[in-house]
């Protein structure tokens, strides 16, 4: 009996691992949510309140995907996810998509049979130092000891600077990021490291934020963003151009609140965006429907920007409480990196 | 059918053979057997090929080459030549000496405490036997994670700085980045100190085969013990006083953030085997007093009547008994504290299973990481096992 139990078992995990293969699409329409890869608690960027309502940047973008797949923004389930287990989860199909500021790099988008959709955030590596140990840079940091997170690549960048600047140091790294701010708390070691916006989330639950600083150097490129798993191109074409949506919204002025009003726009940029249909001289209507090359309704963008708002509204929304500046976040025309391709 | 008309014979059934077929029970065993191993088999090639399937449609390739890249990550503490430009072989490898070390340390650690506090809940004293009662029912009803949290708090919290170190003489100096103790290097001429030590093991070693068989031949006793220890610990300090004292002191000095030189026993470490230690001696302590009670009562009875005191009584009448009824079990208990030593994770002690986790996440070579994990725990054990098996054939009754 006990090797059939296991068996069944067996085969159960077995199933689910191909089922994980198949269009991601068609198995988040039939199960009628999407499962959401998320961090287990960063302020602005993705943390459940005490009913377990999720909020952030990242969390927000996994809904923009839901309100563009099934015009339901709340259609959208979250599995908080450490650093170590979010790749695990999405290869093994446990998640649909991983947004959880996570570092697009060469060997993540080609070796774990993941690619990155879009950069939805541009971070870079910092540290942050209480006020009494007087450091006033980086440099200054020769022989300290880092608390950082495993499985990050903040621990790598960290092996690469110290390096680098020919400085000594000792790492004190942790699976959960808790463990990495208790034990930064309590002194067991000199500076925490993290990407930047990451810093200024996490000070603000210490019982003094007024204690530490962050240094201003910045360590890495940190380009964040959601990923998906290799081999299925729907899905990552919908990752990618609900974010080149959101983008596109921001840049033409559509918010979500006068995205009624623009359905009636002359502007054809606007008129793509919301697939608004065109009359021809001649009567008929000509057809301006680019969800359908995703596999979605004509809605998708009007969906995102009406349920949960473009780019820049979202990031003003989630991110101002951290005191964080737009900076590369900025749209390209505003002297910043958030650059989309067109829609046409 | 050869089979069947085998087996007709065998059940020296006459005419009838079918039905008798049905019910015959080793038909019946072998071909049950038969669809076990078919299934089971079955279910390995179904998951193997399965699994390869999957890996090949996520772009993945089944392999050890990462191995020799460089891992880019650093660890708070190594027994080995470590650092972010090592392999990811030799990542793992560091984790295995880092559970190896709280492994053996703890195994000899909960030994000597669990067979104290197993003696002393036999204790005739009531304030001995509550104590140690107490103990054991407190320690052992307490999740061990919720215990390696605890000590992690206990042992960082009160700790000073580096700066406010508790310093013992310039040499020792505790804080809250851990232990730091001077390293000792072994200078020219160590090796006649290390010839000494080995004579001195031989010579007692002979020594004591010799004093038994005086002693079964004349009935005196010599203080073995008493005089073999002080050979073992003068032999090799004579050697060294020979050589010119060739030890080199490496002390931990203060210079900026961190003590520099000397060796460091980070406060992961203290919690973690604090707690495997106390924790698996509450098991121990109750084997041994298990082992203990099963021993007849008679026996000491007559071994007090042949005139033995209570030390010896213990020692030689009572002990070689209970280890007999105490070694299986604490077999076990070895075990559990080696795979317990896993969850030095929560903490941050960089044992196999924390590199072991780094490393995948790494290189995203689940399956492989953890399939070495696997094995080098599974192999652990396995030899942990046959050592114990090996005493415990050594210890247990000959029957003649």
């Amino acid at each position: 009996m006990k090797f059939l139990k296991s068996l069944i078992i067996a085969s159960l995990f077995g199933l689910s691992a191909v089922a994980a293969n198949a269009a991601t699409l068609d198995d988040v329409k039939t199960k009628g949510f999407i499962q959401c890869g998320s961090n287990p608690g960063l302020t602005g960027f993705g943390v459940p309140d005490d009913q377990g309502n999720w909020t952030g940047f990242d969390v927000d973008f996994c809904r923009a995907i839901a309100a563009a797949v099934f015009g339901d923004a709340t259609k959208v389930k979250f599995s908080p996810l450490n650093a170590k287990e979010r790749f695990t989860a999405l290869q093994s199909g446990a998640i649909d998509v991983l947004s959880r500021n996570s570092t697009w790099t060469m060997s993540r988008d080609t070796t774990l049979g993941l690619t990155f959709a879009a950069v939805t955030y541009y971070d870079g590596q910092g540290f942050m130092v209480p006020n009494k140990l007087n450091v006033k840079s980086a440099k200054e940091l020769n022989g300290a000891s880092v608390c950082v997170q495993t499985g990050t690549t903040t621990e790598l960048n960290l092996a690469d600077y110290f390096k680098a600047n020919k400085m000594e140091y000792k790492v004190v790294a942790f699976e959960k990021n808790e463990e990495v701010l208790k034990a930064y708390q309590e002194g067991r070691c000199d500076v925490y490291s993290t990407d930047q916006s990451g810093l200024y989330a996490e000070v603000l639950k210490f019982t003094n934020p007024g204690d530490h600083m962050v240094l201003p150097e910045i360590i890495s490129k940190e380009p964040l963003g959601p990923v998906v798993r290799q081999g299925d191109a729907q899905w990552f074409n919908i990752v990618k151009w609900v974010h080149g949506a959101m983008l596109n919204a921001e840049e033409l002025g559509v918010t979500s609140k006068n995205v009624d009003e623009m359905k009636a726009s002359t502007n054809p940029e606007i008129q793509r965006l919301l697939s608004v249909k065109v009359k021809n001289p001649d009567g008929t209507d000509a057809d301006n429907d680019f969800g359908k090359g995703l596999g979605l309704g004509p809605d998708w963008a009007y969906n995102i920007v009406k349920m949960v708002g473009n780019y820049g509204e979202v990031f003003d929304k989630n991110l101002a409480q951290l005191k964080i500046a737009r900076g590369k976040n900025a749209l390209w025309s505003q002297g910043g990196l958030q650059y989309a391709a067109p829609i046409r | 059918m050869t089979q069947q008309s085998d087996d007709q014979r065998n059940s020296s059934a006459p005419v009838r053979g079918g039905v008798d077929l049905l019910y015959s029970p080793k038909l019946r065993g072998i071909v049950s057997q038969l669809i076990v191993l078919l299934l089971l088999a079955g279910g390995i090639y179904w998951i193997v090929t399965n699994t390869q399937a999957n890996l090949v449609k996520l772009n993945q390739n089944f392999g050890f080459d990462f191995l020799n890249k460089a891992s880019g990550f650093d660890l708070s503490t190594s027994l080995i030549q470590y650092s972010s430009d090592s392999t990811f072989s030799r990542a793992l490898l560091a984790g295995f000496y880092n559970t190896a070390l709280v492994s053996i340390l703890g195994i000899i650690f909960a030994t000597i405490i669990g067979f104290i506090v197993g003696v002393m809940r036999l204790s005739k004293n009531l304030v001995v036997s509550s104590a140690a009662t107490i103990y054991i029912e407190i320690i052992r009803n307490i999740p061990l994670l919720l215990q390696i949290f605890i000590w992690y708090a206990l042992v960082l919290k009160p700790l000073p700085g580096t700066k406010q170190a508790i310093n013992f003489f310039d040499t020792v100096f505790i804080s809250n980045r851990g232990i730091i103790a001077p390293h000792v290097i072994f200078g020219e001429g160590s090796w006649i100190s290390v010839t000494l030590l080995i004579s001195a093991l031989i010579g007692t070693w002979v020594f004591r085969r010799w004093s038994r068989k005086r002693q079964e031949a004349t009935g005196q006793i010599l203080p073995a013990w008493w005089i073999s220890i002080p050979i073992i610990i003068a032999a090799p300090i004579l050697g060294l006083l020979i050589a010119g004292w060739p030890l080199i002191w490496d002390y931990p000095v203060l210079s900026g953030f961190n003590f520099k030189g000397g060796v460091t026993l980070v406060p992961e470490f203290i919690a973690l085997f604090l707690a495997l230690v106390i924790y698996t001696a509450t098991f121990i302590a109750e084997i041994v007093r298990s082992g203990i009670i099963a021993v007849s009562h008679g026996q000491s009875e007559a071994s007090h009547a042949l005139g033995l005191d209570n030390g010896k009584t213990l020692r030689l009448v009572v002990i070689p008994q209970a280890m007999r009824i105490i070694i299986p079990p604490l077999t076990s208990q070895y075990l559990n504290l080696t795979k317990n030593s896993s969850l030095a994770v929560a903490v941050g002690y960089p044992d196999l299973m924390y590199t072991a986790g780094t490393v995948n996440n790494q290189s995203g070579k689940a399956i492989e990481v953890y399939s070495i994990a696997l094995v080098v725990y599974l192999t652990t054990s396995l030899v942990t096992s046959l050592l114990m098996n090996w005493f415990n054939a050594r210890v247990k009754l000959v029957e003649r």
